[in-house]
């Protein structure tokens, strides 16, 4: 069994749930309606074949098309969440962290782990957005900053896949100052010569692209992917104008000198694999993962 | 008074407008009023202390916008002598939403960086309202790296709404400007103090505010979303401020109690804006106290310090790695 079959359980459960399409072998691409066979849409790493629209992927089914393979190690992994404030808007934080966690099967909303890409000892951190939109607070600081430090004493590169909304309201702050942490410990990273790959997903905006996101050293974004520092509503509000076409998308930023380059989630694997080689001057990788187109 | 005053303030305004009709009739008429002008003085000090000593977190927010409220530049003039302003960012902007330059603190050379929000309209367009854009936090940056290159000190003044949500300033890369000012004030060669005077606005205010002391002024506020902002998202409803800003804990003893700030500095009776002078005098003295404790440190050790404090923010217990 391929770890692709192995993975096409889960995948067409949760996209069931969020779509509410109809059980059954097909499924629709969110952009263009077209009606794809999930198999094939889960062989195209949720890409639509038809207008390459990228699906939202769980930060758990991210590490497992990016890495060799699931013998990932996780790295803090049992950090827990801290009601600093008792803080209560029209629900309770504590509330919603439940919500959240049984929301996205995650405790937190960043994973980070120790794997391997084509064979190369990485460290890698995704974002889970299912989780309370992906928002960073103290654990999602403090996990980096372990992250980090895991790649300080073993000499490993950093890469990591963002989708967030931002700072996290709930934890007041704390979560602002989350935004100088992570910086600081990239900037330790920086002077070990280690290679941070920051790879930018739909949506990536806030305290989260204001700090981490935009600190690569090589800044991939995926497709069409939102990113910006204030949302696209606040902006429209302040500055009362229509917004540009394309406005805070990927190839907007690419166009403004923000990005190094925009790469289809199925070449992805293979093109952070090639760069990070070069940046730690080993031989050029081959694909050690079954051939997905 | 002033005749600008915020809501609740309106009490006290209009006994001190009492006062002044008072001392105005005793003057013209050559009549001694003094026993009343005293009585009343009394009365508006002791309904000041009243009123201050249970103001809610939204009516701090209110006293930490106060337009009659010390800026940046205010505190320029009143701290250090010998200013000379440096500007522009050498590539594009000469934006003033952020100012600053070299200037003497007891004879002690710095480099003073900060927001400036302005007064009257035209000012205040000037000054983006306090608002930087990225060209702005560039702008900081070169300023930074010029304390770096001559060994000068950074006292830096924060007091802004937050970074400014416009087109241009997404054009320009505005995360990038503030992430990467985070990343080198977490290693800049020379000791950093930096106050939040007023308005510490997300983002927008962080992006000159990582240093070895943090301080926030009595009656300033610090958030991670303005609290318009925060009740606009979860509550659909931008009104529901004054919740919001209960909600985050934006005020200097909540803040000081989650150990993300060294140190409150006293205000004068009813806030900076009511005793300027006195304001400046309160500040002195903390500044002189905290300035002499960062430069007792070595480069490396200052570094390291620097570090473990950023570290300490929201750490938490972990039983592995």
């Amino acid at each position: 069994m391929s770890w692709l079959t192995r993975l096409l359980p889960s995948v067409s459960s949760q996209s069931e749930q969020r779509k509410g399409v109809p059980e059954g072998v097909w499924s629709k691409c969110d952009a263009c309606s077209v009606t794809l066979y999930r198999a094939e849409l889960a062989r195209q790493l949720h890409v639509c074949p038809k207008c390459g629209h990228h699906h939202k992927l769980s930060a758990r089914q991210r590490l497992e098309y990016f890495l060799d393979d699931v013998n990932y190690t996780e790295i803090a992994s049992t950090l827990q969440t801290v009601d600093w404030l008792k803080f209560k808007d029209s629900r309770r934080y504590k509330d919603r962290l439940t919500a959240a966690k049984q929301a996205s099967s995650e405790n937190e909303a960043l994973i980070a782990v120790k794997g391997r890409l084509c064979r190369l000892p990485i460290v890698v951190v995704a974002f889970e957005f299912n989780f309370i939109a992906g928002s960073m607070g103290a654990v999602v600081g403090e996990r980096f900053v372990h992250a980090v430090n895991v790649c300080l004493k073993e000499k490993l590169p950093l890469i990591c896949f963002s989708t967030s909304g931002g700072a996290r309201m709930q934890e007041g702050l704390v979560s602002l100052m989350q935004m100088a942490k992570v910086s600081a410990a990239l900037a330790k990273l920086t002077d070990h010569h280690l290679p941070f790959i920051s790879v930018l997903l739909n949506p990536t905006t806030g305290g989260v692209s204001a700090s981490l996101a935009m600190l690569g050293d090589v800044i991939i974004a995926e497709p069409n992917a939102l990113i910006g520092f204030a949302g696209p509503r606040v902006i429209q509000q302040t500055v009362g104008e229509v917004l540009p076409e394309g406005f805070q998308r990927s190839e907007f930023l690419l166009k403004h000198g923000a990005i190094d380059m925009i790469v289809d989630r199925r070449h992805l694997r293979m093109r952070i694999a090639s760069i990070v080689a070069k940046l730690i001057r080993q031989p050029e990788p081959t694909d050690t993962k079954t051939a997905i187109n | 008074m002033s005749k600008n005053f915020v809501d609740f303030e309106r009490p006290i305004f209009e006994l001190e407008a009492k006062i002044d009709a008072l001392q105005n009739v005793s003057h013209e008429n050559d009549v001694n009023l003094n026993e009343d002008i005293t009585r009343l003085k009394e009365k508006s000090r002791q309904l000041t202390a009243s009123l201050f000593s249970s103001l809610t977190p939204h009516q701090v927010l209110k006293i930490a916008r106060h337009p009659d409220r010390p800026y940046t530049h205010d505190y320029i003039q009143g701290l250090f002598t010998d200013f000379d302003e440096l500007q522009g960012d050498r590539f594009t902007s000469s934006g003033s939403a952020i100012i600053g330059g070299i200037a003497r603190f007891d004879k002690q050379p710095i480099l003073v960086i900060g927001h400036q929000k302005g007064r009257g309209t035209k000012q205040k367009i000037h000054h983006n309202f306090g608002m930087p854009r990225p060209d702005e936090y560039r702008k900081a940056l070169r300023l930074f790296r010029l304390a770096e290159q001559f060994h000068l000190p950074v006292i830096s003044f924060i007091d802004t709404p937050g970074a400014y949500p416009g087109i241009k300033a997404e054009r320009h890369n505005q995360s990038q400007a503030i992430a990467n000012n985070l990343k080198v004030l977490s290693q800049l060669r020379v000791p950093i103090i930096c106050i939040v005077i007023g308005e510490g606005g997300s983002g927008g205010a962080l992006a000159i505010g990582v240093g070895d002391q943090v301080l926030m002024l009595q009656y300033s506020v610090y958030s991670v979303i303005s609290p318009e902002g925060c009740a606009a998202i979860l509550w659909k409803d931008a009104t529901r401020a004054s919740e919001a800003a209960q909600a985050m804990a934006i005020t200097a003893p909540h803040i000081k109690a989650l150990n993300l700030i060294d140190d409150i500095v006293p205000e004068p009776l009813g806030g900076a804006h009511r005793d300027v002078a006195q304001m400046m005098q309160n500040l002195k003295e903390v500044l002189r106290h905290k300035l002499a404790q960062v430069m007792h440190y070595e480069c490396d050790e200052l570094l390291n310090v620097r570090y473990q404090r950023l570290m300490s923010y929201g750490a938490l217990q972990s039983d592995v790695t």
